[in-house]
């Protein structure tokens, strides 16, 4: 188990941070981002830890460190540097210490309401000069003061402290839902959840300038390197839950449906039931909820037909009740809704089943169990599934993964693939990137692993950017089919020098593979060059760890191969020679 | 707790933060001795020391720690 799991343990990631580094250094396939980080106060360890958790995530960082609390100076005022460094992500590091001009009781309504403007311009300037980076900005929300001068007056009247923070706050959150590219590192909620005395440690301040006492920077660094991972497509998407124990008391096999601890008669019952709960409300984010379990079939569906069972059988995608080795049928659940085995959190109260797929499957995360009563936060502050974005089809994810089931088994029953294609009845809308589509685009650019011919990320600004650009040929591409609306899957971008268009991006979600799209994508893509009178096009494969799927892609599309080296093959296209490809798709293009 | 006990502990401390096993503390080691010990390893090393012997320095503990001596003696007199 790594020293970076969570729950960690703070105090020994500090004093082993230089020989994990070390280790963690070694790992293959990292990807490097640049990082600026922004000060308020004293960054040093910050900076050491941080980079600690994005290496755990396969994120190598480079840094640029602000001046010693200077955020507002480096960023309205950049001397250069900053914008020379080109930051991917930028964090500032602001505190409650940051806010220099306090109302005090003897102030009136109207000068503490104008203190309030003041110091919010003054963060409202710096976030919005930071935000013409055109990289995402994570910005932290003021923890509590650790005094009020009125006691629990503070938080009513105008003029004291604890209000006047929770006002900040408040324009901080609005700030950042109404700016594309800006995301909250909750701070106020991290020092309330560990206490404000130990959040915040007066000796730590004046010795050093740590406006986070030194024990804490561990989950301050959890928190935003979680949102970091996030944005780079590195959440968790599913998870394999265990039931006997794990989702009910008791072992359904002995004592039956009725027999087995949920309702929320009994202490432990409600404890089990406001997990089930919990897991359905994760489903409705479009987290991919599946079962292994060492049952017979019949017995473990039976528990989810109990009246007072929150999840119900068709909650889940994959139900795995047999007596195989559970990593088997892990590997199984990653297969049949084709996404890799280390995109599913594995949930099991039993510590030798943990420490098997621990052993066989190392890219699985194995949540910490910690008694049904703990589960709740053992998933929720692990931070597999941190939210930074949400589009509509996230909540719809669930149900499209149900199709897809639908359609392997369908697949079964037909002579030929084509027929089987065929008898989905499936449309493709093909168009240019426009605005209502873009933030749906960018999340899938960011996350797409396997069908992604060269994994180059953009961050929202840039792909708002593309939008009628004329050196740009974009398209993305939406599937329908009999079972249902796939949304939009798959994007593609050209960018046109000298009559020749070099695809930069082409990236399909692992849904909808080998369904005729990527032939329809590049009819169209070839289409909409030839009318843009480009004469060639060039395709770039980058391998990855994860995308040797797509490796002969071009050649399939009647490409040229024109070179191959470990780093990079390139394919080239003469556009008038091009023959369509896609007969069985019905297309929409959307000028 | 024996004064042995309490060097070899911190010691091993030293040998953690600074990720380098031949590091032999002696009572006149400073900052200068040792090439990572900087004004931020320091917290880092006296949250170590809190944590490992289960005590809560005051400001006043820790505002003038000139060598690894006066380090092991602060020790000494908390857990006494």
């Amino acid at each position: 188990m790594s020293l970076l799991d969570y729950p960690f343990d703070g105090a020994a990631l500090l004093q082993k941070k230089r020989s994990l580094r070390r280790e963690l250094l070694q790992r293959p396939g990292l990807v490097e981002k640049k990082i600026a980080i922004l000060s308020g106060s004293t960054i040093g360890e910050i900076k050491n830890i941080l980079e600690l958790f994005l290496l755990d995530h396969g994120i190598k960082p480079e840094f640029y460190v602000g001046g010693y609390g200077l955020f507002y100076e480096n960023l309205v005022f950049d001397d250069g540097s900053l914008a020379a460094f080109k930051p991917d992500f930028l964090y500032i590091h602001t505190s409650r210490k940051n806010i220099k001009d306090l109302p005090v009781p003897s102030d009136s309504a109207e000068a503490a309401a104008a203190k309030l403007d003041a110091e919010w311009a003054r963060f409202e300037a710096a976030f919005t000069a930071a935000g013409r980076f055109g990289c995402p900005v994570i910005v932290n929300s003021f923890d509590a003061p650790t005094h009020r001068l009125m006691g629990s007056r503070d938080a009513v009247d105008p003029r004291g402290g604890v209000h006047f923070i929770n006002e900040l706050n408040a324009r901080i959150a609005t700030f950042v839902s109404k700016n594309d590219g800006f995301y909250l590192n909750d701070l106020a909620y991290l020092a309330a959840r560990f206490g404000l005395d130990n959040w915040f440690s007066e000796s730590e301040w004046y010795l050093y300038k740590y406006a986070v006492s030194m024990q804490y920077i561990p989950e301050l660094c959890h928190s935003i390197a979680n949102i970091i991972k996030s944005l780079l497509g590195k959440n968790k998407k599913g998870l394999v839950l265990d039931l006997d124990n794990t989702l009910w008391g008791g072992v359904i096999g002995e004592v039956g449906p009725e027999g087995v601890e949920l309702s929320t008669e009994t202490p432990g019952g409600m404890a089990y039931s406001e997990f089930q709960q919990y897991l359905k409300e994760l489903e409705s984010l479009g987290i991919l909820l599946n079962v292994a379990s060492k049952n017979e079939q019949a017995a473990a569906e039976s528990g989810f037909a109990r009246e007072d069972s929150p999840l119900k059988r068709e909650d889940f995608l994959c139900f795995k009740a047999n007596w195989e080795p559970k990593s088997e049928n892990i590997a199984k659940i990653a297969q049949e809704i084709n996404i890799l085995p280390e995109s599913l959190v594995f949930v099991d109260d039993n510590p030798a089943e943990r420490e098997i797929v621990r052993q066989q499957l190392p890219g699985v995360a194995v949540a910490a169990f910690d008694g049904p009563e703990g589960m709740i936060a053992s998933l929720d502050r692990a931070g597999y599934f941190e939210v930074t974005t949400l589009s509509a089809d996230d909540a719809k994810r669930n149900e499209m993964y149900r199709q897809n089931l639908a359609r392997a088994a369908v697949q079964q029953n037909f002579g030929s693939y084509d027929d089987y294609l065929r008898s989905l009845e499936m449309t493709a809308e093909l168009g240019a990137f426009d605005q209502p589509h873009a933030e749906r685009i960018t999340q899938l650019i960011n996350k797409t692993n396997q069908f992604n011919l060269t994994t180059r990320r953009y961050t929202a600004q840039e792909v708002e950017a593309l939008i009628g650009s004329p050196a740009a040929v974009t398209l993305y591409g939406r599937l329908t089919d009999k079972f249902g609306d796939n949304g939009l899957v798959s994007a593609m971008i050209g960018s046109v020098e000298d009559g020749v268009c070099t695809v930069d991006l082409w990236i399909m979600s692992c849904r909808v593979f080998k369904r005729n799209l990527e032939q329809a994508m590049m009819d169209e893509f070839v289409r909409r060059c030839a009318a843009c009178g480009i004469r060639k096009i060039v395709g770039r494969y980058l391998p990855t760890a994860k995308n040797l799927l797509v490796k002969e892609i071009y050649a399939t599309m009647g490409f040229e191969k024109v070179s191959e080296s470990d780093a990079e093959t390139v394919f080239s296209l003469d556009v008038a020679a091009y023959q369509q490809q896609n007969h069985i798709l019905a297309v929409t293009a959307k000028e | 707790m024996s004064e042995q006990e309490i060097f070899e502990s911190v010691q091993e401390i030293f040998r953690t933060v600074f990720d380098d096993d031949s590091i032999v503390l002696t009572r006149e080691m400073t900052a200068d001795d040792i090439e990572d010990w900087d004004s931020l390893e320091q917290i880092n090393l006296l949250v170590a020391i809190e944590k490992k012997f289960s005590v809560k320095f005051k400001l006043d503990d820790v505002k003038n720690l000139p060598n690894v001596g006066a380090m092991l003696d602060l020790v000494k007199r908390m857990v006494a």
